[in-house]
């Protein structure tokens, strides 16, 4: 794994709303070809870190670069796929239709379109409902359809701020494995979560928790190095040390 | 090309958003033609009373006009007064005439005196007056209070929806996370805009054609310049209500706070937009009407629909619109830096 590129770099990163710090001091490199997990509890800074890396927000200190290039940039932008916590879809407007505009955004026209939207439509299994409206998908149908158009344009980086929030476990198995069939097509997957089971899942695990980044590594040398059995305990190890 | 799919995607979602198409095109029209009625109806008909008035008065008034009823005593006529079943009596002591009004509704009170002044026979005069010749500059003596308002209230129909819708649906973009999603595209921010602008543009010119058209050819709203400045004259106003209602929608967190900018942003723009008179508002007010993008809207409906005024006219007036417009789009970049520096 660290014989490949360096995809994302996080260079002495911190940032404040006011006086309220929320990323202290970052630093971390994510590899090609990896999926890397950044979990911790809710209001821990993963999702303003993700944003920073899609080009949405901006350090108050350090600097962000993504394929060697400092972000934001619109040219880098193009290369991500940004999937955020919110579903962020059109609720009067089809699937379909969804799908179309978006794809419109990234410049897919006609036959190749018409494929792209067929392809993530059947990795998210969602191709028989591509005519129904938004608003009469469900919860978990959203969140799929969400993920689908962050897919479109076949990002080489794709940011996930919890993808599988509100999805059923059988649901969840398959969207993993979409996620580990796009690891092998060589795209980098960055994935939030504060589920400890899908972190397993991860090649390599950033634990945030309240703004400072406490350990980084396979999950396997996280439990090694706590003497823990569970990624659950793991964390609870390296906050204890850190209180 | 990216543009255009904003484009293609706001007319789609409001094509099928039918109450708001409903919203847009029949509430102005459902509006102007209550308005119509209320401005054109007839003449009010006073209910007057005399009260020992001579029978050599009587027989010189013409009671036409008016609901005349005789009492016999004032107390009769006080009586009818305060229940509201009189308007006001004439009495009579001696040769003094005088009249007692009921005086809660100034128009009625108008009315009837207006009635009274010309239904009382007058002292002979001694000359004959050669009857006044009335000539008209601009429009004529049947030109009516809706005729004169007409222009003010297409523009502030046309404005008030436009603003409210626009900026509700991009009030929406924002709180449903859609907004980021196009900045996470590669998308520029004027690209936003400029799909807006163009997608409720197009819209706002079917819907300003289709009033336009009912108030001038149904309700028969004066019109004596060209249909095509009053569509011009609204489409630039459409869009400063629009690129207005974007920018506010960025200082409200739901659909409830989007209205609250309406007494305070829309409401007012009515009274400095030329429906009462500029001249006698107080002096130390009446700099907000140069504020207000309808005072020249307004301004220069009257022109065209009122006067007949073309081209050399208007301008002055549609340039401040669009400049209003393009500082509108301005700050709307500048604001969407919030969400996105780049």
């Amino acid at each position: 794994m660290n014989n490949s590129e360096v995809c994302v770099s996080i260079r002495n990163v911190s940032k404040s709303f006011g006086k309220h710090p929320v990323l202290q001091n970052i630093n971390l490199e994510m590899y090609e070809g990896e999926i890397f997990g950044l979990l911790g509890p809710s209001g821990a800074g993963k999702t303003t870190l993700v944003k920073e890396l899609a080009g949405l927000d901006e350090p108050t200190e350090g600097e962000n670069f993504l394929f060697q290039q400092k972000m934001p940039s619109l040219q880098l932008i193009k290369r991500i796929g940004y999937m955020a916590q919110s579903d962020a879809l059109y609720e009067d407007l089809s699937a379909k239709e969804n799908l179309q505009f978006f794809s419109e955004l990234y410049g897919l026209k006609g036959q190749k379109q018409a494929q792209r939207i067929n392809e993530v439509m059947e990795l998210v299994q969602l191709s028989g409902d591509t005519t129904k409206l938004v608003t009469n998908y469900s919860g978990g149908m959203k969140r799929r359809l969400s993920l689908a158009i962050a897919l479109l344009h076949e990002p080489e980086l794709l940011i996930l701020d919890e993808p599988t929030v509100g999805i059923d476990p059988v649901l969840r198995k398959s969207i993993w494995k979409a996620f580990t069939d796009l690891k092998t097509q060589g795209k980098t997957l960055i994935v939030t979560t504060h589920v400890m089971d899908e972190a397993d899942k991860c090649d390599r695990l950033g634990l945030i928790r309240d703004g400072k980044l406490i350990a980084v590594g396979t999950p396997k040398e996280l439990k090694e190095q706590t003497n823990a059995s569970t990624i659950e305990e793991a964390f609870l190890a390296f906050g204890g040390a850190e209180q | 090309m990216r543009v255009m799919a904003l484009v293609k995607r706001i007319l789609r979602q409001l094509v099928r958003d039918k109450r708001t198409i409903g919203l847009l095109i029949f509430a102005p029209i459902l509006v102007l033609t209550m308005l119509y009625f209320v401005f054109n109806g007839n003449d009010y008909i006073p209910k007057i009373g005399f009260v020992d008035v001579p029978e050599m008065i009587t027989a010189q008034i013409d009671t036409d006009g008016a609901e005349v009823t005789t009492f016999k005593s004032e107390t009769e006529a006080m009586e009818k007064l305060n229940s509201q079943e009189l308007d006001g009596y004439l009495k009579f002591e001696g040769n003094n005439p005088s009249i007692v009004l009921e005086g809660s509704d100034p128009s009625i009170t108008g009315a009837t005196m207006k009635w009274l002044q010309n239904a009382l026979p007058k002292p002979p005069q001694a000359v004959e007056l050669p009857e006044l010749q009335i000539d008209y500059l601009h429009g004529s003596s049947d030109m009516g209070q809706f005729d004169y308002f007409g222009p003010v209230l297409l523009g502030f129909f046309v404005f008030f929806f436009v603003f409210l819708i626009a900026g509700v649906s991009f009030l929406r973009e924002r709180t449903t996370g859609t907004l980021e999603r196009l900045l996470a595209s590669s998308l520029r921010k004027w690209e936003i805009i400029a799909g807006y602008v163009i997608g409720f543009g197009l819209f706002t010119m079917i819907q300003s054609t289709i009033i336009t058209a009912y108030a001038i050819f149904v309700l028969d709203m004066v019109m004596e310049g060209a249909f095509i400045y009053v569509l011009l004259i609204i489409l630039i106003l459409a869009l400063t209500a629009l690129t207005l209602g974007i920018l506010l929608s960025s200082f409200a967190h739901n659909e409830l706070q989007m209205m609250q900018f309406i007494p305070i942003v829309v409401v007012p723009q009515v009274f400095f937009s030329g429906l009462f008179n500029l001249e006698t508002v107080a002096e130390w007010l009446s700099w907000i009407s140069y504020l207000t993008p309808l005072y020249y809207a307004a301004e220069a409906l009257r022109d065209v629909m009122v006067r007949g005024a073309g081209w050399e006219a208007i301008y002055p007036n549609v340039l401040v619109l669009l400049a209003f417009c393009l500082l509108f789009i301005a700050i709307n970049i500048l604001v969407l830096r919030k969400y996105r520096k780049i």
